[in-house]
């Protein structure tokens, strides 16, 4: 029954960790950068979703401000701060996305108070019993909307012309710029998108824990790192595998390592363990 | 007096600190987010053995051993990782050190170990061997940066699939990349213990590793007196930047931002900038 239990909310935690990181893995596919500032739209998300909702009382309101306040932010970022530096080596993008998310975080900080904030009513509280196991409707509801808009996203990209145009652009850039598709606006896609995801789950966290404060987008900015590495770094199902995966293993870790190692150190040691035996992560692209 | 003798000897030990960071990343091209890892195991040393009475130069040469093992058995793993790879594994080893050290009652637990016994070489006296030390480390550097060893971590650096076409013995030479600036960051930990009296996991944590790695950056990847600028100048920033109080990591991230933004060779690389605008007549200019 334990293990049931704690498979649940690894899964739960795994959904939130699967949100942020399928948008660092759309930048890394197309970029090739490391993109930590992607926790500071997964803040700028919850706050947008908290400020909100309880203006107007409209959860869904919520959701929708949070997305496309997200998303732009990340279109802005990529202009302001990718876009120059693309020519440059990887770890130039890398130490100027680490600077944009500390000066984020204390922007925040400064902008909304360092104590947090919370919703005023808070709503998808009620409690579920499912095959004997207790849920929260809003921890339900992480997983199905999770799953939806990763089937909606999968459906997209497949189907669509512009989800094809962004696939060719990540397999060969020069290649799909000479059929005529526009570089510029694939990456602004691409970066919508993923922010868009950020925010989303930004509301969900602060939903979850009924919070949202200036570093809540800490943890967020190394584990999804972690993750997209896990998943072979670019690699939509790879990521959504580590994802999962990895808010298991730090459930059942947290319960039978405790005594040895925090959360983070069990996930980074299971995150070494799969490196070295499969150095290009679990889902490597050819 | 002590204010300026406690600050001189803050910013030799993070000189020393960032020029052994620089001999792995600035000269052997290595990406390292979890070099704070390597001075804590050099700090949590000198700690233990000093608090089991040994002296504090005695516990100097431990430290380096520990931290140098440590080095390599993670310059191990560069042989397996690379790029991308290699920064996200080695930020792994960081929050792995943190983790582990946190739940082990004898290196002190959460509440770190304090009321470590004096170095027994006056305030002054240590300073000048901080110093000492630190001018030692700058030394070395230019030594390697201009010798043969040098060169190869240059070439390793640049293109290392070339260098193993050459014939060169990568491993090998990069595992003595590591084994040295661990050594080094090591003895920087020792000086580090001695100097505060106290330490705690959270010293030696992930965002101890990104400032590390912004000096690097900061002064210009692989530039010795750049490198050696750049700390001593944000090592003392905080000290210095108590004016603006509340905004000091918005200044010290945005900084960070702007000058991989701007200039993405670091000071180095805008010195170089400036000089080449006044020697060369207009047209010379590229």
């Amino acid at each position: 029954m334990l293990a049931i239990e704690l498979i649940a909310q690894g899964l739960i935690q795994g959904s939130i960790y699967a949100l942020v990181a399928l948008g660092l893995t759309l930048v890394y596919g197309l970029l090739r950068i490391l993109h930590v500032a992607h926790a500071a739209l997964f803040t700028l998300g919850g706050y947008v979703g908290v400020l909100v909702c309880n203006a107007s009382g409209n959860l869904p309101l919520g959701f929708f401000c949070a997305a496309l306040v997200s998303g732009l932010g990340g279109v802005v970022m990529f202009r302001l701060a990718y876009q120059p530096l693309l020519n440059q080596p990887p770890y130039v993008a890398l130490i100027a996305s680490i600077g944009l998310f500390i000066a984020s975080e204390e922007a925040f900080r400064i902008i909304f108070g360092a104590q947090g904030m919370s919703f005023n009513t808070p709503s998808l509280e009620q409690q579920f019993s499912i095959g004997g196991l207790q849920f929260k409707l809003a921890e339900l509801l992480v997983m199905l909307s999770t799953a939806a808009i990763i089937g909606v996203l999968a459906f997209l990209q497949s189907r669509t012309r512009v989800g094809i145009a962004c696939q060719a652009t990540v397999s060969d850039p020069q290649m799909a710029q000479s059929f005529g598709i526009s570089l510029r606006q694939v990456r602004d896609i691409n970066f919508f998108v993923g922010s868009a995801l950020a925010g989303f789950a930004g509301v969900w966290v602060a939903l979850l824990n009924n919070l949202v404060e200036p570093t809540m987008g800490s943890v967020p900015s190394y584990k999804a790192l972690a993750i997209i590495v896990l998943g072979g770094l670019g690699s939509v199902p790879g990521t959504l595998t580590a994802a999962l995966l990895l808010g298991v293993i730090e459930a059942f870790g947290t319960i039978y390592l405790g005594g040895i190692l925090d959360r983070n150190a069990i996930a980074f040691a299971f995150l070494i363990a799969v490196l070295m035996v499969r150095p290009q992560g679990l889902f490597a692209r050819s | 007096m002590n204010y300026e003798i406690s600050l001189l000897t803050t910013m030799a030990i993070a000189v020393m600190f960032a020029l052994s960071l620089n001999l792995i990343t600035g000269f052997c091209g290595q990406i390292s987010l979890g070099h704070a890892t390597f001075q804590g195991v050099g700090a949590y040393t000198a700690a233990m053995l000093g608090k089991a009475g040994w002296p504090f130069l005695a516990t100097l040469p431990v430290a380096m051993v520990l931290a140098g093992l440590l080095g390599v058995i993670v310059g191990l793993a560069s042989l397996r990782v690379r790029a991308d790879f290699l920064a996200i594994t080695t930020m792994g080893v960081g929050f792995l050190f943190v983790g582990i050290v946190r739940q082990q009652e004898f290196l002190g637990g959460e509440l770190g170990i304090s009321s470590i016994p004096d170095h027994g070489l006056g305030r002054l006296g240590f300073m000048a061997l901080a110093l000492v030390m630190c001018v030692g480390v700058a030394a070395l550097s230019m030594y390697i940066k201009r010798s043969w060893m040098g060169r190869v971590f240059n070439g390793i650096a640049e293109d290392e699939d070339t260098m193993r076409v050459l014939g060169i013995d990568v491993p090998r030479y990069k595992l003595a990349a590591f084994a040295m600036g661990t050594a080094l960051a090591g003895m920087s930990g020792a000086f580090y213990t001695y100097h505060l009296n106290f330490i705690g996991a959270e010293s030696f944590g992930f965002v101890e590793s990104i400032t590390v790695l912004s000096m690097v950056v900061f002064g210009g990847i692989g530039s010795v007196p750049g490198v050696i600028i750049a700390a001593a100048l944000l090592s003392v920033l905080p000290a210095w930047f108590q004016v603006i109080g509340d905004y000091k990591l918005l200044v010290y991230g945005g900084l960070l931002f702007l000058m991989m933004r701007f200039s993405p060779s670091g000071m180095a690389g805008l010195a170089m900038r400036l000089s080449t605008t006044k020697l060369l007549p207009k047209e010379g200019r590229s």
